[in-house]
């Protein structure tokens, strides 16, 4: 086993940590801007995990992929921060409790 | 040689994203956890693109993973901007420790602004 195999066993390894605690922040919140940093940073990691791939499988092809997930992470990063913004109004001008 | 630099720029990217994930879960309140994932979750996934660059080494794959790093370069910060602000509006609590909120004035005269406008059209 060389040197560049063991490295891109050890990038896995790191995503997959990386994957794993950042969706604990997703489940546990505790509000609703909390869980869309967190969704913006998982999608962070699938594009490296999607890089890691195209590396490890011969095929470069899956770098368009990653292109693509990054214009959707983009994007829905967007819409939800919309949506966050058109709540808070909503309720602060009914006067509910945020 | 290109694959020790490739080797050694996958695992450094590992790092940076590992440590995002290690921010998000552990800063105290959302402001600090958008400082940990933006700025090092874009420096490891940047870093993992150019390892595929120093991989291939073709020029066309090697323009793409460029152009895909320019794009997250020029994405992350508005996202991030946007989110920040909504986090805002929503009425996030700060970090005990917060010193100074500058946009607080700014953002209750314009609230009240906007209400006096509505009532305004009302009568």
């Amino acid at each position: 086993m060389d040197f560049f195999s063991i490295a891109i066993l050890g990038v896995y390894i790191l995503l997959s940590l990386a994957l794993l605690i950042s969706l604990v922040r997703v489940i546990v919140g505790p509000t609703l801007p909390d869980r869309v940093v967190a969704l913006d940073l998982i999608a962070f990691i699938v594009i490296s995990f999607i890089a890691a791939y195209s590396i490890s499988s011969g095929h470069p092809v899956y770098l368009d992929v990653a292109i693509v997930m990054a214009l959707i992470a983009f994007l829905g990063t967007i819409a939800f921060a919309r949506y966050v913004i058109q709540y808070s109004n909503k309720t602060k001008s009914e006067g509910g409790h945020v | 040689m290109f694959e020790v630099i490739a080797g050694v720029l996958l695992l450094a990217g590992g790092f940076f994203v590992l440590i995002a994930a290690i921010g998000v879960l552990r800063l105290p309140d959302i402001l600090m956890r958008m400082h940990a994932s933006t700025k090092a979750g874009t420096l490891g996934a940047g870093m993992i693109l150019l390892a595929v660059a120093f991989t291939y080494g073709e020029i066309g794959i090697v323009s793409r993973a460029i152009a895909t790093i320019f794009f997250i370069l020029m994405t992350a910060p508005v996202a991030a901007h946007a989110i920040g602000r909504a986090a805002y509006r929503y009425g996030i609590t700060f970090w005990k420790g917060t010193v100074i909120d500058e946009l607080k004035e700014y953002y209750e005269s314009s609230i009240q602004a906007s209400q006096q406008q509505e009532t305004k059209e009302k009568s």
